[in-house]
C-alpha cells in the first residue's frame, strides 16, 4: 500500500494546482529581487482593481523558465506566461500555442495609440500575440574617471571612437571589455557594427534570411570589426569569461569600455564603481547617414491558447499596458516603458540617457538571437566568437554562414 | 560454481519448489525490467524514430528519412566533436596505467597510508561539477595556478580554454583527474585478492621489479583492469558535464563531443531540434554499442571458458 501514498499526494497536487474559474494564473520568469518586486507590485495593484479576480503567481527561474514553457503550454496551460518577443515566439505562434490579441492591440485605446515603437517586434503573421512591460537600452557604457583623466570625449563618429581607443592603449588601457563564453555578447558588438555600417533595414534583411552573410555589405561590416579588434582591442581570455566575468577588467580600471545593455549597470555598482566612474554613450556613427537604429530588447506577456481563463488574462494585459503600471514598474527594474505615456525615472542617468537614445531611434532591433531563428543564431554567434578570435578566418566563416542560413530559412 | 551437494538432493523436494524457483526470480526482476524498459529500451527507439523526423520539441513533426543524417554528413560541427570523442577515448586510456601506478605505490603499510588513500581517492568523491570549476580557476591566465607557473618562468600564459587546439586536451585533463582516483580503488581492491604463494614463488625464481610486475602481479589483476577500462572508455564517451562546466563546448564549438554536440542540438536554449539531436544520438549509441558489445563478448568467454 505504500506505493499509493505518492500517487494520492500527486494527484492531489495536481488538483490543487489546476484553477477554477475566476482564477487567473500567472507564470513569470524572473525570481531576481528588483524584477520580482516590480512584478509583484504590478500584480497587487491588478488585484486592488479587480477584487473579483483570485490571481495566482508562479515566479520560476529564467533558465529553468525557458525549458518549462514548452511543457506547460501544451499540457497544463497557465492563463499568462512571460516569454520574449521577436523570433523568440516564433516556434509557439507557429505551432499555435499562443493566443491572437490583434483585437486588444486594434480597439484598447491604450495599446492602440502608445506602442507604435514596439508593436512591430510583437508582430508576426501581421498579427500582434502580446503585450510588453519593459526594455532596455543598449549601447557603449565607459569608465568616465579614466576618460577625463586623459582627455577623451565620448566619441561621436567613428574615427573619434578608434582615437579614443588609441589614446587609451598609449596608456596601457585594453579599450574593450567583453566575456563570450555564452557567446551573445558578440552578438551586441556584431549588431551595432551592422546596424551603423548598413543600418536597420539589413539587420532585419540578415536576420530573416533575405541577406547573405556573404554579401558587400555584410563583409563591410566585418571588415570595419577587423579594424576595430585592431585598434580597439577587447580584452584577452574572453572566451572563457561569462558577462560577469568581464565586469573584473572593467572594474580594474584595466578596459574602459563595454558594449552592454542597461542591466549592466548594476553589476558595475557592485563590482564597487560609483555612479560617477560610469557613464553611457550611444554607439558612434559608422557610416555617415545611415539612420540610427538601437538595440532594445524588450520583455512581454503572453496568453497561452489552452488558458482557461482568457477573459480575465486579457484584463490583465490591458491592465499592465497603463502608462502608471508601465512607470512604477519600470522605475523599481531601473528599466525602459514600452508605453510612450509612461514617465520615466529623472534622476537615474542611465535610464534619462537611455530614454533619449531608444525614443529617438529611427529603428529598434530585439536582438541578433532574438531577431534569427534559433539555429541560425547560436550557430552566427560561434562565427562571431571565431572571428574575434581568428579574424584572418572571415572568409571561411562567411562560407559556412551562408550554408547554414541556406538550410536554416529554407 | 557448482555445488554438488544440491545435486544430491532428493529430486522430489526439487519439483515442489519448481513453481517458486521459476516465477520468484521472475516477479522478482520484474520492477527492474518494467523501468528498464521504460526508461532504457524504449528511448533507444524513440530516439532512432525521431532522427527521421524534422521536429522543434511542440509543432508537427515532418518525416524527412535520412535526411538527418545526410545533414550530418556535412556538419563540420560533427566531425569536430567525432575528433575529440576519439582524443577523449585514447587520451582517457591513461587514467587505467596511473591508476595502478598510484595503486602499487600506496600499496604498502606505512604509518598513515590510510591518509595518503584517502587524499588520492579525494577526487573521485567530489562532484563532477565542482573538479571542472576548479580547473577553470586553475586555468584562468589572469588569477589561476597555471598563468603564475608559466609567468615564473617569464613566459605570456596561454588561455588552454580559450584557445580551440589546447581546449580539448585541457578539459580532459581535468577528467583524468578523478578518472585516476577511480582507477587506483579498482586496482587497489585487485591487490588485495593477489595470491602470496605466487609472489614467493616468483620471488624464489628470481623475479624482480619490472618482470615481477609483468608476469606475476599483472596477469593476477587482471580482472581489474578489464573492469578499469571498461569504466573509463564509458567515461571518455559521456565526458558532458565537464564540458557543459567549463567552456559549453566553446570557444566556438572547438570542444565539443557528441554527447554535448547532441544536448546543445536538442534540448538547449538555441537547440531544439529534436530529430537532428536524435541522429546524434542514435550515432553515439552505436559508437558505444561496438565498445559494450566487445566488452559483453569478452565478459561471456570469461564465464564460459576462463574459470
Amino acid at each position: 500500500m505504500t506505493i499509493m501514498k505518492p500517487l494520492v499526494g500527486l494527484s492531489l497536487a495536481v488538483a490543487m494546482a489546476s484553477a477554477h474559474a475566476g482564477d487567473l494564473v500567472i507564470n513569470f520568469d524572473d525570481p531576481n529581487p528588483a524584477p520580482k518586486a516590480g512584478f509583484e507590485a504590478a500584480v497587487e495593484a491588478f488585484k486592488a482593481a479587480h477584487p473579483e479576480v483570485n490571481v495566482i503567481v508562479n515566479i520560476n527561474d529564467r533558465e529553468a523558465h525557458k525549458t518549462a514553457i514548452r511543457n506547460f503550454l501544451s499540457a497544463d496551460a497557465p492563463d499568462i506566461t512571460a516569454w520574449y518577443p521577436g523570433n523568440r515566439m516564433g516556434p509557439f505562434v507557429d505551432a499555435g500555442q499562443f493566443e491572437d490579441i490583434s483585437d486588444m492591440w486594434a480597439t484598447d485605446p491604450n495599446l492602440s495609440t502608445s506602442f507604435e515603437a514596439v508593436k512591430p517586434t510583437m508582430t508576426r503573421d501581421g498579427k500582434q500575440w502580446g503585450v510588453p512591460y519593459s526594455y532596455y537600452q543598449w549601447g557603449i557604457y565607459y569608465r568616465a574617471d579614466l576618460f577625463s583623466k586623459y582627455g577623451i570625449a565620448e566619441p561621436k563618429t567613428w574615427n573619434e571612437l578608434l582615437g579614443a581607443c588609441d589614446t587609451l592603449k598609449q596608456n596601457g588601457i585594453t579599450p574593450f571589455t567583453i566575456g563570450t563564453k555564452y557567446l551573445w555578447t558578440a552578438a551586441g558588438v556584431f549588431d551595432y557594427l551592422n546596424l551603423r555600417t548598413n543600418g536597420y533595414d539589413v539587420h532585419n534583411g540578415l536576420t530573416a534570411g533575405e541577406i547573405k552573410y556573404t554579401d558587400e555589405r555584410i563583409r563591410k561590416t566585418f571588415e570595419n570589426w577587423n579594424v576595430m579588434l585592431d585598434r580597439c582591442s577587447f580584452v584577452d581570455n574572453h572566451a572563457t569569461m561569462s558577462w560577469q566575468d568581464a565586469l573584473a577588467p572593467f572594474a580594474k580600471g584595466e578596459a574602459a569600455m563595454y558594449v552592454m545593455g542597461n542591466f549592466a549597470v548594476a553589476g558595475m555598482k557592485d563590482a564597487g564603481l560609483t555612479e560617477d566612474q560610469i557613464d553611457f554613450f550611444q554607439f558612434p556613427e559608422i557610416t555617415p547617414g545611415v539612420a540610427r537604429a538601437e538595440e532594445a530588447p524588450a520583455d512581454a506577456f503572453f496568453i497561452p491558447s489552452k488558458a482557461k481563463n482568457k477573459e480575465d488574462a486579457r484584463k490583465f494585459l490591458a491592465f499592465i499596458a497603463r502608462p502608471e503600471i508601465q512607470s512604477e514598474w519600470n522605475m523599481t527594474l531601473g528599466q525602459l516603458p514600452p508605453n510612450s505615456k509612461s514617465e520615466v525615472n529623472a534622476d537615474d542617468k542611465f535610464i534619462r540617457k537611455g530614454m533619449q537614445t531608444v525614443s529617438t531611434a529611427s529603428g529598434l532591433a530585439q536582438f541578433f538571437d532574438r531577431d534569427a531563428p534559433a539555429e541560425m543564431a547560436k550557430a552566427g554567434m560561434e562565427g562571431f566568437q571565431e572571428f574575434m578570435i581568428k579574424p584572418e578566418r572571415m572568409d571561411k566563416i562567411l562560407e559556412r554562414l551562408d550554408k547554414i542560413q541556406a538550410r536554416v530559412y529554407k | 560454481m557448482t555445488y554438488p551437494a544440491a545435486h544430491s538432493s532428493g529430486s522430489r523436494r526439487r519439483r515442489s519448489r519448481w513453481q517458486s524457483q521459476t516465477v520468484m526470480p521472475w516477479l522478482l526482476l520484474a520492477p527492474a525490467m518494467l523501468f528498464f524498459l521504460v526508461y532504457v529500451i524504449a528511448p533507444i527507439f524513440q530516439s532512432l524514430l525521431y532522427s527521421f523526423y524534422e521536429w522543434d520539441g511542440i509543432g508537427e513533426a515532418t518525416w524527412i528519412g535520412w535526411g538527418n543524417y545526410e545533414e550530418l554528413l556535412e556538419d563540420d560541427r560533427f566531425y569536430v566533436s567525432l575528433k575529440n570523442n576519439i582524443i577523449w577515448l585514447v587520451l582517457y586510456m591513461l587514467a587505467v596505467p596511473a591508476g595502478l601506478a598510484v595503486a602499487l605505490f600506496l600499496n604498502q603499510t606505512i604509518t598513515g597510508m590510510r591518509f595518503y588513500k584517502s587524499m588520492f581517492f579525494f577526487p573521485f568523491v567530489i562532484s563532477q561539477v565542482v573538479v571542472g570549476l576548479i580547473f577553470t580557476w586553475f586555468y584562468n591566465p589572469n588569477f589561476g595556478i597555471v598563468g603564475e607557473l608559466w609567468r615564473f618562468f617569464g613566459a605570456e600564459p596561454p588561455s588552454i580554454l580559450g584557445d580551440e587546439d589546447l581546449v580539448t586536451y585541457g578539459i580532459i585533463a581535468a577528467g583524468l583527474w578523478p578518472q585516476i582516483a577511480y582507477c587506483m580503488i579498482l586496482y587497489l581492491t585487485g591487490l588485495n585478492n593477489i595470491s602470496i604463494d605466487q609472489i614467493e614463488a616468483g620471488r624464489l625464481d628470481n623475479a624482480r621489479g619490472w618482470r615481477m610486475l609483468w608476469f606475476i602481479v599483472l596477469p593476477q589483476l587482471w580482472p581489474a583492469t578489464f573492469l578499469a577500462i571498461v569504466v573509463t572508455v564509458i567515461g571518455a564517451l559521456r565526458s558532458f558535464d565537464m564540458i557543459a562546466i567549463m567552456t559549453q563546448g566553446g570557444p566556438y564549438g572547438s570542444s565539443n563531443v557528441l554527447s554535448y554536440f547532441m544536448y546543445e542540438t536538442a534540448l538547449s536554449e538555441y537547440g531544439f531540434r529534436m530529430g537532428y539531436g536524435s541522429s546524434i544520438a542514435v550515432i553515439l549509441f552505436l559508437i558505444m554499442l561496438v565498445f559494450i558489445g566487445y566488452f559483453l563478448w569478452v565478459m561471456y568467454k570469461n564465464e564460459r571458458g576462463g574459470r
